[in-house]
């Protein structure tokens, strides 16, 4: 069975890019538009892996990555950041809320995919 | 570009724009507003990372100014003003602009658009302003053996992370040894199942660098108790005569003993593990995982030590000298057959000649390249010399080596180390100055001896140099005339003025040391260089140091040379000093007596060698010049006419002849006959010596 993965990103053109890429490799994905979507899809549906975007509106990839380490169920899904270069604070704060690595905004789809692998081995 | 991609890029950025030209003017109204401001940096931030990951990098890097100013306005470090909103509407216009230009519509004010960000940029403090240096790659190839010890958090689970996925990709990466480490896990009872309690000691051979195995660690980074990744085999650099590293000496290299309880187990009768464990200070994890080392290690170099063995096979060096003699020999009797053949018209006698002279020339080129050795191998004992030296002279000096991999005949390489360590010592000794001197001048109280070795063309470039106080103009000056050397009053460029230190006798050093200063030295020097068919030169720079340049030839034995007749002998350039041949007329001899030429305007001094050798005879009517590059200087050697090239075997001249100036050695040529080789700078020096003795 495909593994699946949540994309979390308010961006529709980087959801976009993310769906094409993972869906390419022969992952499922399901995509939110913010912490709060993506909480609320979380709780219907279990996902092997989350990459989330950190600032959004409504809740932030931050709060986001608390609320689901909270949850027993997702306790030990991998999380991956989305940030960019200027985000160091967060990229901490991120890890200490429980991320469980990040992707430095922009990426090809290679770098993607290997960011995936390492953390999903098949 | 995805056309679907950049469709909804389009679509967001344009909503987006939208958003952020509402804010914007909320702002302006409510410059405080915490919400309003944060909502304007939200709407860069996504356009910002929008365009980048659509690969609009125009687009990405504009904004990336604007969202670094808003990062300001959000820290509360920079205030909203009028004057702010104004230029960020302006930029949200040219935002809308460089979007649809991407669809072919409407174009963009490069020139305002320069304006605007530059606009930005100035609101940055310095440090904002600087692009993010990129990761550059590190070039490895080399096979190494690392030690990583690996020790996640305890609460590696709870982040998300599997240490097993880590050790798969540590496997795939080459040969690699996992030894686990059982000795914090807790019993069943107190274990708590969502707890790392494991660690790994991994032995890992790969040909990927340092960098790559840690970007595997990359999401452990900041959830280790330890991490680390040590070179402990580097391909055979580390190899050492000493032999294997003891069980001992690895525990107290990862760490896992101190000396003295080392001591204390050595004292005991059984053998150091046992013992270690015995007495709890080590576990049996951590012996086990410094064995695997210390096995791995041994394997490595006993394979590579196999290798060694049966790539390479030693043989002693007076046996290649036969072997280029014979090289010589065969050389000599190929000039004669295809001398021969071409006097003869037998189509398959020349064929079979030819054959034979690519095989010979093939032969003798792979027969020299055996006697190649890097010079590195001499440089390390002059590592030790400049140590000493320093001991003795109380300065500070370090020797930097570069080019260590040169190769030079062996023969060169042995004759070379006397020069060579003469150039050091007075590198050393008169060339940098006291540590307090140094200091005085604002250099660095330690000086830098460097010796490099490099090719160029069928030479090797030697340089000596040091950044101590260059040669003294003035002292050389006054030596020069007081030696009669120089008339007191004559001009002389400092090239010149400098080479006199080659001159036998001559030396300028204020007081005689053990080391230097007794004048016998740089004409040794000179000599032994002369003698190795190289030159040697030198350059200074007041305050900034000294640098000697020594041009050798690759090899001694066979040399390329360019065969000449005067007088119906042959005589022999040899062709790496050759730069041109031209032709002299006797009209134009007559125009002028001062033995120099005219080649394409520029005036070139020439020796007449028929009035060299004083070889008797009227000379030709069109004679021709052998133009040669002699201590950077063009000169020329007045021949009869050049034969062509020849494959050179040295013969040395007979005891009776040695002391001939201008020859160096002779050949035999294809027909049996005796050419002699000549020693061009020597023939230079003898002929300005005659200049002078004529009163030029």
């Amino acid at each position: 069975m495909a593994k699946r993965i949540m994309t979390v990103d308010d961006s529709a053109t980087i959801r976009q890019m993310l769906s094409f890429t993972l869906n390419d490799a022969g992952y499922e994905v399901i995509e939110a538009i913010d912490g709060r979507d993506a909480y609320d899809k979380l709780k219907n549906n279990p996902v092997n892996m989350v990459i989330t975007d950190l600032n959004m509106p409504q809740m932030d990839g931050i709060e986001l990555i608390r609320e689901v380490r909270k949850d027993p169920a997702n306790r030990f899904v991998p999380i991956i950041m989305l940030t960019t270069e200027s985000q160091e604070k967060k990229k901490q704060e991120g890890k200490a809320a429980g991320a469980s690595g990040w992707i430095v905004k922009p990426f090809s789809p290679e770098q993607l995919l290997a960011v995936v692998k390492m953390v999903l081995v098949a | 570009m995805n056309e679907k991609i950049l469709e909804t890029f389009r679509e967001e950025v344009a909503e987006l724009l939208a958003d952020l030209e509402g804010s914007l003017l909320e702002l302006e109204e409510t410059p405080d507003d915490q919400p309003t401001i944060d909502r304007v940096f939200r709407a860069l931030h996504t356009i910002k990372g929008s365009s980048a990951m659509a690969g609009v990098d125009s687009i990405a890097s504009f904004v990336h100014q604007v969202e670094n100013v808003y990062e300001l306005v959000r820290e509360g470090e920079l205030a909203v003003t009028r004057e702010l909103i104004d230029l960020t509407l302006v930029a949200k216009d040219q935002l809308r602009l460089l979007v649809a230009a991407l669809n072919g519509a409407g174009s963009v004010d490069s020139e305002l658009l320069d304006e605007t960000t530059a606009a930005f940029s100035q609101l940055l403090p310095a440090s904002a302003v600087a692009t993010p240096p990129s990761a550059s790659a590190v070039e490895h190839a080399e096979t190494c053996t690392y030690r990583i010890r690996f020790r996640p958090d305890l609460d590696a689970f709870r982040k998300g992370l599997n240490p097993m996925f880590v050790l798969r990709e540590l496997r795939q990466m080459g040969e690699c040894l996992i030894v686990p480490q059982l000795d914090a896990v807790p019993d069943l009872e107190t274990l708590d199942p969502e707890s790392c309690c494991l660690r790994w000691d991994v032995v890992l051979t790969t040909d990927q660098n340092i960098d790559d195995i840690r970007d595997l660690f990359i999401f452990f980074e900041d959830h280790c108790t330890q991490l680390a990744i040590d070179v402990i085999d580097d391909g055979g650099l580390l190899d050492t005569e000493a032999g294997y590293k003891k069980l001992g000496e690895i525990l107290i290299e990862r760490g896992d003993l101190d000396q003295e309880a080392l001591n204390q187990a050595l004292q005991s009768k059984t053998k150091i593990g046992e013992s270690l464990i015995g007495s709890g200070l080590v576990s049996s994890g951590r012996i086990e995982a410094a064995l695997t080392e210390q096995r791995r290690i041994q394997e490595l170099r006993q394979e590579r030590r196999v290798a060694e063995i049966a790539s390479s096979i030693r043989v002693r060096s007076d046996k290649l000298d036969t072997l280029v003699n014979l090289i010589g020999e065969l050389v000599t009797v190929q000039a004669r057959l295809s001398q021969n053949a071409a006097g003869s018209s037998d189509a398959q006698m020349v064929s079979i000649a030819e054959e034979v002279e690519r095989l010979t020339w093939d032969l003798r080129d792979q027969v020299l390249n055996i006697r190649m050795l890097p010079i590195g191998t001499t440089f390390n004992s002059y590592r030790r010399l400049v140590r000493d030296l320093c001991g003795e002279l109380g300065k500070q000096v370090t020797l930097v080596t570069e080019g260590a991999e040169t190769e030079l005949d062996k023969t060169v390489i042995d004759r070379l180390g006397d020069p060579l360590v003469h150039l050091i010592r007075n590198c050393v000794d008169h060339g940098i100055e006291s540590p307090e001197d140094r200091i005085a001048a604002g250099k660095p109280a330690q000086g830098t001896v460097r010796l490099s070795a490099d090719h160029s063309g069928a030479n090797v470039l030697l340089r000596i140099s040091d950044d101590g106080r260059g040669l003294d103009r003035d002292a050389l000056r006054r030596r020069a005339v007081a030696n009669g050397l120089l008339a007191a009053d004559a001009e002389i460029a400092d090239r010149e003025l400098y080479n006199l230190i080659f001159l036998p006798g001559f030396s300028t050093a204020r007081e005689v040391t053990s080391v230097s200063g007794r004048g016998v030295g740089m004409d040794v020097v000179k000599r032994s260089v002369d003698e190795l068919r190289g030159n040697i030169e030198v350059s200074s720079l007041p305050g900034q140091g000294t640098q000697f340049t020594i041009r050798l030839p690759l090899t001694l034995a066979i040399i390329d040379g360019l065969l000449v007749d005067i007088a119906g002998e042959s005589y022999v350039f040899p062709l790496a000093a050759v730069e041109e041949c031209v032709e002299l007329r006797r009209a134009e001899t007559a125009a002028n007596d001062r033995n120099l030429a005219n080649v394409r305007g520029e005036l070139v001094p020439y020796v007449r060698l028929r009035d060299f050798f004083t070889v008797p005879g009227q000379r030709r009517d069109i004679e021709q010049i052998v133009i040669a590059s002699i201590g950077g200087n063009r000169v020329g050697f007045v021949v009869d006419h050049v034969i062509g090239e020849h494959q050179t075997v040295i013969k040395s001249l007979g005891r009776f002849y040695q002391g001939i100036k201008g020859l160096s050695g002779a050949t035999i040529l294809g027909n049996g006959s005796v050419a002699l080789i000549l020693d061009l700078p020597q023939i230079v020096d003898g002929t300005s010596l005659l200049e002078k003795a004529a009163g030029f």
